[in-house]
């Protein structure tokens, strides 16, 4: 498929499928995850720290790539944003779910991304990848120069192009759709974290009112007041059931389909930018062309260099796209199916744990004289 | 006027003398028992109650309409929240049923004795035979009229096989102002004599506004509900007094087909202002009150029910909250389910397609669940615990009673003493031809006045005595209340639980088809 563009290219020497994000530090604002990766050879592990910004870093390094052909058409696997102590509005709604604060699903998102750089067979390898994994030693905090797939950075007058007409139909399919998508999956994953705060606020309401019913309770020997402080402290364990179950729906919610959906989100982000990227370049591509018919005899030839040029790297970046595309699509319809499954089955475990537990409180004030 | 000879005994206009000032809110009976006694009773004891329960005090007049009040919005935290004392069945309107409820004795003599407050005990007792089978509802709230004189009106129905009725099965229709008729006539009756009347549910401008302008809404729906629910409890908490339950007036709130119009209960009146008034008066009145008390259980019942009413207000507010939260969780699991339906439109992938449908489908059921969880929420727990709040203030109001009986015992004892120096000091009086009539006079203020005393303390103890037979019985009462509604909401969480197993477990084949 992809041409060894240089020496630089390595070969990963860990199971992309099976790193793991197992823990994270947090000291005041920074992160530092802690990664495990199994050998290829033998049954060695490594253990890395890394910080947030080293994957930043990691990122950075897939985005430079500028060697390797078309590599503007490749998805990119898109990292979580930074969670930050007392973040602004606007960063919590990037977050979305992984705002919450809730390590276990940030770890998780965290783990994705390393297991789909290490699965893209253009990007794991990169000798970054390989360094980020298994080096001891924090891979070197060297800012390199933003580039053009940073999108926050791009003028105004790029983000006119996004709707510039596509020459491929194919193409222009791809655009459309993915456009409601993304705005759809989104929607969908905003609804669902606003279901998940409440349910968390449920939760805490059931805390407050099974201490609160402890108060209720009277000393004395008297048979009523004791029959009474009985039934508080038993409603009380009937609260404190209900936190439970709250708080287990939650989580199930925010740790699968929660997690998927955000990562489809992201992951169609992800796609809008390459498209963009190629829609960008086509429109390139029709200013060279144009440049070289207008162009002067004198100037001809060397603009129709440029043309050349510049076709040679839109059809790079097209046939690259559409192979990503195609690769996008089983893959993302794998994880939507594996969220929607686990959630199904972690649901289902939890109903039938509570309705179990609820039919024992039953059973005591059925039996209670 | 009456048929039986209704002479007030002297004590009775003392009593008006004695509160100087205050509005008589508390209007003695102009009745006694005396000639209505069945040779059955003990002779022990039988006190002329001058604290009973009114006689039918149609024969009254008292034309005024000294307490109707004001129909604010009340909240359980209101001080107006008080109890609307009525002078008896309304005076205004002429009953269309003749007053049979006490001249005529349905359950033989046991129904006269009702009025004599010794004799409760035995009437208790006696009645141990017919045992308490009573279920009462409250239904098919029907618009009766147009605009600003519309009322809503409730299909009361009786479901009993105790000997007190005329039938095992009957309805009535009755209104909102009905049963605040009811509840004042009772509190008027039982209050001061140390029961707890359960308290009538509270009214609401806004919410009766609503339905009457026509507003076929779901919060006007809620509200008529919540009300039909609250009328509910409120009679069947009332029949289970088993005191309560044989008074005429209740009798006839459930049997008869026409009742005769509450008209005390109206809204804004001058009345309901001078009500007001009275309240602050009577507010001052119990902090002066400085009773010695003698016995150490009420003042560790006081206090008890003191805290209680704190605690039980915490988790009314705590169950409210979570009232709320439920609902909202119910409207952002539509919107979850709304995107859901979306996002499975936008999919090409005809399997993950169809999974994001069901899965909106899925989302809307449980939407409904999260509703219902919230009704249950609310009308077993929130009303349980306001129900609650309530009862309470009937409580703390039935002790206050027995400080103002007290009051009241120890300021004759205090003008009996006065009366007795001032006859001590008739001995040195210099005017020995006027000496003999003053000396006349003041003994025979003196024999008034100590007739007084006794009756004072004879009405202490008996509100002593049936205030503790109350506590007890409400502390009964709670523990069976509790647990009843406990498990009704149990039952409505296990429920919920099956169903979301159910809806999971149709769900599942279709997210493993995705592929």
């Amino acid at each position: 498929m992809m041409e060894e563009a240089k020496d630089e290219a390595s070969v990963l020497s860990v199971h992309g499928d099976d790193i793991k994000v197992t823990e994270v530090l947090k000291d005041g604002d920074t992160l530092t995850f802690l990664i495990i990766s199994k050998k290829l050879s033998g049954t060695g592990e490594y253990h890395v720290d890394r910080t947030y910004d080293d994957f930043e870093w990691l990122q950075q390094h897939l985005f430079a790539q500028e060697d390797v052909p078309g590599i503007q058409g490749v998805i990119f696997p898109p990292l979580p944003a930074k969670p930050q102590v007392n973040a602004s509005a606007k960063t919590m709604k990037q977050l979305g779910i992984l705002g919450l604060g809730e390590w276990q699903p940030y770890c998780k998102a965290m783990e994705t991304f390393l297991r789909q750089v290490a699965a893209h067979s253009v990007l794991c390898r990169n000798k970054a990848v390989e360094v980020f994994l298994t080096s001891s030693a924090p891979p070197g905090r060297q800012k390199i120069r933003k580039n053009i797939f940073n999108r926050l950075s791009q003028a105004v007058e790029e983000m006119r192009k996004e709707g510039h007409k596509d020459v491929d139909e194919f193409f222009q399919t791809e655009r459309d759709r993915n456009l409601v998508l993304t705005s759809c999956t989104k929607t969908a994953a905003e609804k669902f974290l606003d279901m998940v705060l409440t349910e968390q606020k449920i939760a805490v309401a059931c805390g407050h009112f099974s201490a609160a019913l402890h108060l209720l309770v009277e000393p004395g020997e008297d048979a009523d007041k004791q029959a009474f402080s009985r039934v508080c402290v038993k409603l009380s364990e009937v609260f404190e059931s209900m936190k439970k179950n709250m708080t287990s729906v939650a989580e199930n919610n925010m740790s699968t389909l929660g997690l998927g959906l955000d990562l489809e989100s992201r992951h169609q982000e992800a796609e809008k930018e390459m498209l963009f990227r190629r829609t960008c370049k086509l429109v390139e591509l029709e200013s060279t062309k144009r440049n070289a018919e207008k162009a002067k005899p004198v100037k001809k030839l060397a603009m129709e260099e440029v043309k050349k040029a510049a076709e040679t790297e839109f059809e790079h970046i097209c046939r690259v796209a559409k192979q990503e595309i195609t690769r996008f699509e089983k893959v993302r319809v794998e994880m939507l199916q594996q969220a929607l499954v686990q959630w199904c089955e972690k649901q289902l475990l939890t109903a039938k744990e509570s309705a179990d537990q609820f039919n024992k409180h039953l059973q005591v004030f059925g039996g209670m004289a | 006027m009456a048929d039986t000879a209704r002479d007030p005994p002297p004590e009775h206009t003392d009593f008006h003398e004695l509160e100087d000032g205050e509005e008589d809110l508390f209007p003695e009976p102009t009745a006694t028992e005396e000639e209505s006694q069945p040779a059955s009773l003990p002779a022990e004891d039988i006190s002329t109650n001058s604290n009973g329960p009114k006689q039918d005090s149609l024969f009254d007049d008292d034309p005024e309409d000294l307490f109707a009040e004001a129909t604010e919005e009340v909240s359980l935290d209101s001080p107006e929240r008080d109890v609307l004392l009525s002078d008896g069945p309304s005076p205004a309107i002429t009953p269309i049923t003749p007053p049979t409820s006490v001249i005529t004795p349905r359950i033989g003599h046991a129904h006269d004795d009702m009025f004599t407050r010794s004799s409760f005990d035995e009437i208790e007792e006696e009645e141990g035979g017919d045992s308490f089978d009573i279920h009462i509802s409250v239904s098919d709230p029907e618009k009766v009229g147009d605009g600003m004189n519309a009322y809503m009106a409730y299909k009361v129905t009786t479901k009993t096989s105790m000997s007190l009725f005329k039938c095992s099965d009957f309805s009535v229709k009755r209104r909102f102002s009905d049963f605040l008729g009811l509840h004042s006539k009772l509190a008027s009756k039982y209050l001061h004599i140390g029961y707890i009347v359960p308290p009538a549910p509270e009214k609401s401008i806004v919410g009766m506004t609503k339905v009457k302008v026509g507003k076929e809404d779901q919060s006007s729906n809620e509200f008529v509900e919540k009300r039909r629910s609250a009328l509910e409890r409120y009679l069947m908490r009332t029949v289970k007094h088993p005191i309560l339950l044989k008074d005429p007036d209740v009798l006839q709130f459930l049997e008869s087909s026409e009742l005769p119009r509450a008209v005390s209960t109206q809204a804004l009146s001058s009345a309901g202002l001078l009500r007001m008034v009275n309240k602050a008066a009577d507010a001052v009145n119990k902090m002066t009150i400085k009773m010695n008390e003698s016995d150490a259980w009420f003042e560790e019942k006081q206090q008890h029910f003191e805290n209680l009413d704190v605690q039980l207000r915490k988790l009314h507010t705590s169950v409210e909250s979570l009232v709320c939260h439920r609902k909202e969780l119910s409207v952002n699991t539509a919107q979850f389910a709304k995107s859901a339906a979306m996002l499975g439109n936008s999919e090409d992938h005809t399997a993950l397609s169809r999974a994001l449908s069901q899965l909106a489908e899925v989302e809307e059921k449980i939407d409904q669940l999260h509703q219902d969880q919230a009704n249950a929420d609310f009308y077993l727990f929130s009303e349980l615990l306001g129900d609650y709040v309530r009862l309470i203030t009937a409580v703390k109001g039935v002790f206050d009673h027995r400080m103002k009986t007290w009051q009241k015992w120890q300021d004759s004892q205090m003008l009996l003493q006065k009366k007795r120096e001032a006859e001590a000091k008739l001995q040195f009086t210099n005017k020995p031809d006027k000496l003999q009539q003053a000396k006349d006079e003041i003994k025979e203020e003196i024999e008034e006045l100590e007739g007084k005393v006794q009756q004072g303390e004879r009405d202490f103890e008996q509100i002593s005595k049936i205030i503790r037979k109350e506590v007890s019985r409400f502390e009964k009462e709670r523990v069976k209340d509790f647990k009843s509604i406990i498990i009704k909401y149990l039952e409505s969480l296990v429920q919920t639980q099956q169903q979301l197993i159910k809806y999971w477990e149709a769900f599942l084949p279709e997210a493993k088809a995705i592929s």
